[in-house]
Order: structure tokens, then sequence, then C-alpha cells
């Protein structure tokens, strides 16, 4: 693969904390190698600031390798950058040329405050989670790993869903700020197990609630999310949500 | 010697028997006591969901933004278990032969069987937590093979394992604490352990967000806050993962085992340049697939498609044809090098072999396709076709994942890989209930040093997690709490908090009092060189010398010339960042000490002055049969004490793989 170097001008949202307001600030870094993953770039103008007496930006991230979910950039407008199925830290520099003007801001979304410049807190998302997104089975008392079959076809798809790394960038990517995209991935994926089967009408009833809850917005199927979803989860989760919980709301007395 | 209080009995009704015996807590007790685990990875979201579920009152803590973020989440390839679903000749023994065998006879037998007993229930268990493991067309699980083994044993979520397991343990953990037995605590980060009256009893933590240091009081503590490879700065580690809360309670007395020992993972993606902040693995299951090869000729600047059959050399095969591809993982990485530092290698930097896909595209996958289709004499080219649709169920992620990073099509172009730091099979040491010497004090996981010896094999870090997390600590944390039931909680206003916390702060603000010149990446990267260099994938005696004095003299500068913007009181990463590399650094020294003090080879610890003829590692059974456990005793000073091993039913031999 050819690789080339190239200067750019960032425009980065900088916050203190979450009772302070923001602003973006303009940095420029060069030579940067087409090599380098975003967050590499980033490392590289964190360096330079703090060569320079400054104080480095804060942003989130991990794993490096596109699972954990902790990075979080809204990158010229789009939620992990220009790449589609790809997350922040996936991200290469063979993305930009030579001159390119970045922005750089973090998710926005009232149930995602700003704690500090890039980085955003998504407790949100654990405590719906919480709310129902699991099977209630204690250790120890399981049977046989195979003494369910499950038919392949059912499997691949609670899998498909279950991919979710839970990163929010399907709320960024809203207008409405909705964590649909999300919490039916999870629905989904429980739902397609007949081990998920018992609690799969509290469980959607008790996830929506939750999801309410903490402002997230509703869902008008504009699809937003699917397109930006580093994960590629599909929007026939919102499909299969909205008839879980039309079951569901139909039977349970609440 | 220490004592690893090792059931009596035979070795396969061990495990058994001490549960059939171990002291119980009864559901009203187990309310009143608080248990604090620390990192929320397989081990320890296993272990605080298993404990909130039997009523312990649990405080579980990890310094990322959620429990579902632990490095965990990146595995790829699978999760072994006894199972013998495929009827290929598997059982609970031949686990723990090949994970005894693979370890190179330097893990203790009576933890590698239990190991071994209880795999069967993690996938069970997993299964029941709705963790989507591959299935047949039948809708039963899928097995695929691994490293070190010559059965069909690893369970496997695609490439993805790791995420699903944990997202599985996460759930779980999350039902805690919805039912309120469980209190999470995100972006906090364990920087003191808490010890009264030689029992651990709490620890003080920082607040990631806010800044402000916290005291949290726990009847035990359990550390499940993974391995130590980001001390060569460049691994597979995340970025994140640290020696902090390890390297805090060895340094209040719990013993260090086996530090030196590292596993380097042969497939991994190379380095391309100083920019470079971390590597990227891929998975050990390629291997079952990939055919790993270097052109014959030395200096061969010919692009690999170009390179005719007779002209490569499948090394691996050649070494070893009984395994070929599928050597253990620390024999694979040293036959690379080998082959590199011979001339051999390719890509631009020269430090790379393929990893090659084309063959077993064709001729397994496509082949099979092209038969179940019923085309007769399938050209090359639906050959290819068909074996990539295959292919691309088996690895898409980690195809998807080679080619944003490098930019090339793994499809088409074999893989360049190279080895990178992986895993650590040193940690605390622990003893048969998973008891550091520090009473009351655990180390469950990666952050134990007890059941993979001097090799891990592959898809036994997350069965070794999970398996501390679900099925042992609930046992053997009973039988020390059992004895504690009259203790009421400590208030954390108990002088020995007071002074915990009191050392935290005045490091902080020494730290952040030198404003010096140098950032703490660059500290990072300079530990990280002299590790790899010298405490790498080959050790000798005048290297390690040298880089004690250099860690010794690093040490010294960091402290007197880093950098750390920003305040005490607020959210700062480079803050929490110097924490945990001022610990690798002091760290990195006693690796170094552990690998010259073993003056043998061993698995992945590879002493150049013990080899045979051929370049396999050369044991000494005589001298070098025990577990090094260092006693921190202060400033650059350590005390060794030796755990003998005693091997009842394997009989050690020099391992053979050809």
């Amino acid at each position: 693969m050819e690789h080339y170097n190239m200067n750019l001008t960032l425009k980065v949202w900088k916050q203190k904390n979450k009772d302070t307001r923001g602003s973006f600030e303009t940095f420029h870094v060069k030579d940067i190698s087409s090599e380098m993953s975003f967050l590499e770039m980033f490392d590289v103008l964190n360096e330079q600031l703090i060569e320079e007496g400054k104080e480095p930006i804060a942003f989130d991230h991990d794993c490096r390798e596109g699972i954990c979910g902790m990075c979080s950039m809204y990158i010229n407008g789009r939620p992990h950058g220009p790449w589609h199925g790809t997350t922040t830290c996936q991200l290469h520099m063979r993305a930009f040329k030579d001159g390119d003007t970045i922005v750089v801001e973090p998710w926005r979304a009232n149930a995602f405050p700003v704690l500090k410049d890039l980085m955003v807190d998504r407790d949100a998302f654990d405590r719906i989670i919480q709310a129902g997104g699991f099977i209630s089975v204690n250790t120890g008392n399981a049977q046989d790993g195979n003494s369910i079959p499950i038919e392949k076809e059912k499997a691949d798809q609670a899998f498909a869903a279950a991919a979710c790394i839970g990163c929010g960038a399907c709320v960024a990517a809203c207008k409405n700020s909705s964590a649909m995209l999300f919490v039916s991935a999870k629905v989904s994926h429980l739902a397609l197990l007949p081990q998920g089967d018992p609690e799969k009408k509290t469980r959607v009833l008790n996830m929506i609630a939750q999801m309410d809850k903490e402002g997230f917005g509703a869902c008008t199927n504009t699809g937003a999310c699917e397109a930006v979803c580093p994960k590629e989860i599909s929007l026939d989760n919102i499909a299969r949500l909205n008839k879980e919980y039309l079951s569901a709301a139909a039977v349970i007395d609440k | 010697m220490l004592d690893s209080k090792i059931p009596a009995g035979p070795l396969e009704k061990k495990w058994e028997d001490y549960k059939g015996h171990v002291k119980l807590v009864n559901p009203a007790n187990k309310r009143k006591l608080e248990v604090i685990v620390v990192g929320t990875g397989l081990a320890g979201a296993s272990a605080a969901a298993a404990l909130g579920e039997l009523g312990y009152q649990v405080k579980a803590y990890c310094f990322q933004d959620s429990p579902r973020r632990a490095h965990s989440i990146a595995a790829q390839g699978g999760i072994n278990a006894a199972k013998n679903y495929q009827n290929d000749g598997d059982s609970v023994f031949r686990l723990f032969y090949d994970t005894i065998k693979g370890g190179d006879y330097r893990a203790r037998e009576a933890n590698v069987h239990r190991l071994a007993e209880v795999s069967v229930n993690i996938i069970d268990q997993c299964v029941a937590q709705g963790v989507p493991f591959a299935r047949e067309y039948g809708g039963l699980l899928n097995n695929r093979s691994f490293g070190g083994t010559q059965v069909k044993r690893t369970f496997y979520a695609a490439g993805q394992t790791g995420q699903q397991l944990l997202i599985g343990a996460y759930q779980a953990l999350e039902r805690q604490v919805a039912l309120g037995n469980v209190k999470m605590y995100s972006r906090h980060e364990m920087l003191e352990l808490v010890v009264i009256d030689g029992k651990a009893r709490g620890i003080i933590c920082r607040n990631l967000v806010t800044g402000e240091l916290e005291r949290h009081f726990g009847h035990a503590v359990l550390l499940c806050s993974g391995g130590y490879g980001n001390v060569f700065y460049l691994s597979t580690n995340a970025m994140g993962s640290n020696v902090t809360a390890a390297w805090k309670a060895h340094k209040k007395g719990a013993f260090f085992g086996n530090p030196c020992f590292t596993q380097i993972h042969p497939t991994c993606i190379p380095v391309t340049g100083d920019h470079q902040s971390k590597l990227t693995l891929m998975s050990e299951s390629l291997r079952n697939d990939g055919r790993i090869w270097v052109p014959k000729k030395k200096d061969d600047n010919r692009r690999a498609n170009d390179i005719p059959e007779d002209e490569r050399d499948y090394y691996l095969e050649r070494r070893y044809p009984a395994f070929g591809n599928l050597v253990p993982r620390d024999v694979a990485s040293r036959a690379a090098k080998e082959r590199c530092d011979a001339g051999y290698g390719v890509g631009t930097t020269k430090q790379a072999v393929y990893l090659d896909f084309k063959y077993n595209l064709i001729n397994k996958y496509g082949r099979a396709e092209a038969n179940k289709q019923g085309i007769t004499n399938p050209d090359q080219e639906t050959l290819i076709r068909l074996g990539k649709e295959v292919v691309k169920e088996e690895y898409g992620n980690l195809f998807d994942m080679y080619e944003k990073i490098t930019g090339e099509n793994p499809y088409e172009v074999p893989m360049r890989i190279y080895p990178a730091v992986h895993y650590t099979m040193g940690g605390l040491w622990v003893d048969y209930e998973l008891m550091t010497s520090v009473k009351g004090l655990y180390a469950l996981g990666e952050c134990n040093f007890s059941d993979h010896g001097a090799n891990r094999l592959g898809a036994s870090a997350l069965m070794q997690g999970l398996a501390d997390g679900y099925f042992v600590i609930p046992y053997t944390l009973g039988n020390y709490l059992a004895d504690d039931i009259a203790t009421k909680p400590i208030p954390t206003t108990h002088e020995a908090f007071e002074a915990a916390e009191k050392s935290v702060r005045e490091r902080i603000d020494t730290l952040m009092n030198i404003k010096g010149k140098q950032s703490v990446e660059s500290f990072h990267k300079r530990l990280g060189k002299i590790m790899w260099n010298k405490c790498g994938m080959a050790r000798n005696e005048q290297g390690l010398k040298e880089a004690i004095v250099e860690i010794q003299e690093l040490k010294k500068e960091f402290w007197q010339d880093v950098r750390i913007p920003g305040e005490v009181g607020e959210m700062n990463p480079e803050l929490d960042k110097a924490n945990r590399v001022a610990d690798f650094i002091e760290l990195g020294e006693l690796m170094c000490r552990d690998a010259l003090e073993r003056a043998e080879s061993c698995g992945g610890h590879f002493r150049e002055e013990s080899q045979t003829e051929e370049g396999e590692a050369l044991r000494h059974d005589d001298r070098f049969m025990f577990v090094s456990a260092w006693e921190y005793k202060g400033d650059s000073d350590w005390n060794l004490n030796k755990e003998e091993l005693k091997y009842e039913m394997i009989k050690p031999t020099q391992r053979n793989y050809k």
C-alpha cells in the first residue's frame, strides 16, 4: 500500500467539564502518516500540546481494535467518521488528504452529557441493560449446552444483533437522539433465542420504559443509525422490537 | 517453601472433595458481608455476578466508562471446554494434559485439573445466558481447533468470542446491579490496598471524573484486573490495561509469581512506524486455515503471489510435521523470529512472515462447497469464489479489520504477520483457593499466575477467567468469610484508611509537582523498547543485567522530569497514565530480575544460553521446577520465595510437537 504524509487543520470541541460551556479550538498537525489510525493522529497532537505546555484533548478510547465501544468521536458531521462500518479507532488516515480540515465533536445527546472535551457519559446505556437486557439465570444450574438445539439461522441473527458494541453512534447520528437501534439489538438478541423466551414480554416493556426515562428521543425510522453503526446492526432489529413491544403491550396490563 | 494449600487425595477427586468439605456461609450472613471486586472483565464480571447471586454485598470497580468495555472483550478465537461433542477423543484428562504440556510443565497440576473439570460447566452457563455461540445446521454447537492440541474443543462466536462471553457476564452483572446486590463504580481506579491486622479490608480509589480519592471497605478484596503486557508499551492489550492494582497489592505483601512469563503471540499485524500505539492480533484460529511461510530465498523482493509454490518455505510444517501450523504460540513465535533474523522476513521492514489462506480457501472450503453443490470439475475461479464465502463467514470481521489497518485485501494477498506481546502468564501468586499471600486478598483470571505455566494455550484465557469467577471463587471465598461473619464493617475513618489515602495523595502531589519536560508517553515508549529488546522473545544474562540498570535510570529520570499537565481535582487522563507508567517501570525491573534468575528456557521464557541443538527451549527441571514468588522488600529490593512444583499425574518431558 502506498503511503504518504499530510498536514491537517483540526477543529476540536473543548469543554472543561459538565457544568461549563465548550467551544471549538483550532489545531494544526504536520507530517501525519497515512498509515496512522485516527486516534494515533490525536496522540501526535496531544504529545505536541504537552510539549507546548498546554493541556491535551481528552477523548475516550481503550481497545483500539474496534470492539470495546469506548471511542466516540463525531468526525466531519458523522459518528466515527467517513468509513462505513468502522469505529473511530479503526479509521485510518488514508481516509484524508493533505490540507484537509477535520471537525471533531463529542456525541451530542441530552442523555449523554459531555464530561470533558470529547468524552461523554453513557451510563444511561448500562441502566437500560439493567432494566431487562439479560436472561435471569443464576450461575451453576444450567443444563447441557447442547440440550436445546437452536436453528442456525436464528443463532446467526442473534449473533448479528449481539455484535452491538454499545458505543452510542446510533444515538449521536439520530436527529431525535433515539436509542432504538441499541435497545432493539439487545431485545432481538435475546428474543431470538429460546433461552430468552420466558422473559421476552417484560424485557421489552421495561427496556423501552427505561429508554424513555433516560431522555432518549423517539424513533421515526429515518435509518441514520443503521448507516453509521460500526457493527452494521440492521434496522430489522427495530422492526422486531416494535413487534415484540406491541405483542407484549397487548397482553401485559401495566 | 510456600504452602499452596492443595487438598489431599487423588488429583481427579481434589476439587470434588474440597467442595464437599468447604466451610459455608449461611444466606442471612452473606447479606452482612461486603466484597470488593476490582476489574470487570471475564473474571471480575463473572465473580461479581456469581457472588451477587449468592447474596453477598458486592462492590465492583472499573476504570472504563462501563464494565462492558473490559479488554476480555477483544478476545477473538474461542474458549476451550472438554465437552467431546466432536467425538474426537477429548476428555477432562486430555484438556488437563494439553494445558500442562503447553505450559511447559511450570503450572500447578491441581489448579489445571480443576480448570479442565469446570470447563464444561462454563459452556452450559454461557449458553443459558444467551451467548450466541456458532452452531451447526442441526442446531448444535460447533467447534474449531486451536494451537497445541489435536482435538476440536474450541467453542466460538465468529472472531468475537470474547465479546460475546463478556456481554454475557456483563448482563449477569447488570442484573445483580438492578437487584441491588452489586454496586457498580465505573471510571474508578484502585490506587491502594488497605490492610488491617494482616487482612485485606478495602481499597483507595480515584474517581476519574472528579479526581476525588475515595475509601471503600470490604471484608475481602478480589483483584480481577488483568495482565501487564503493556509494560512493553506495544502489545495487543487495550490502551488502559495496567498493572497498578496488582502492583499496589504486591507492595502491600502479595507475592508476584513468575513475572517474566510473557506470551508473545505469533500472529499480529506488524509494526509500521514510531507512531504506533498498539498492536492488533489476528486470531490464532486463523492458523486452522492459514499456512505460514517465507520465501526460500533471502531478501526476496517479489510480491507474495509472484513467488511460486516450490520457492516457498512452509517452515512450521517443515519443522513440526505432527502439529504443523498449529504448534503452541511460543514455538510459532520463535520460529518466525528465527526466519526473520536469518534474513528471510518479508514486507518493507523485513520483520514479518506470510499467513496465507489461498490453499485452504481453494482446496478445503472451495472444493467442499463445490461438492455440496454438485459442481463437477470446478475451475480455479469458481473454487475461489465458493471458498471466499465460507472463509468470510468464519473470519469475516478479522479480514475486514486487517484490511482497514493495512489497506490490503487478505482474500487476495497473504496477510503479513509478526509476533507481539499478548498475555502474561505471570501474576500475583495465589494458592489453590486463589488467595494471595495477603489474607482476604484474592486474584482471579489473568491477574494471577496459576494455570498456564510458562505458556498459555489459545482459547484458555477465557476459560480460566470464567472458571475462576463463576465456579471457583464462590466456593473458596466462603471458606474464608465463614470465619469473618462476626466482623462488622470497619468504618473508613479507621487509621489504616487514613494512612492509605494519605500515601496516595502524597504520591499524586509529588507527580504533579515534578513539572518536568518529558511526557508520560515518551517514558512509556522508552520502557517498552528496553523490555522488548532485552526481556522479549529471547533473553540472555548480559542483556537482562543491562536492562535492570537502564530501567533504574529511567525510573530516576521519570521522577525528576515527567510533565503532567492539568489539575489533580478534575478529570486528568495524563495523571492516570503517569500513575500506571510509574508502576510499569518498577514491574519491568522485577521481570528482568526474574528472567535473570531463571537460567533455563521454558515456554515463552527463552534464555539463549539454554536451548537444544535444534533451537528449542531447554528446561532444567533439576534446578527450576518451582514457581518464583517475589516478595517486595523495598525500592528495587525483592526476596525470592519458591513453591516447588510436584507432578503426580504427568511426567514432565521435553515438549515435542514434531
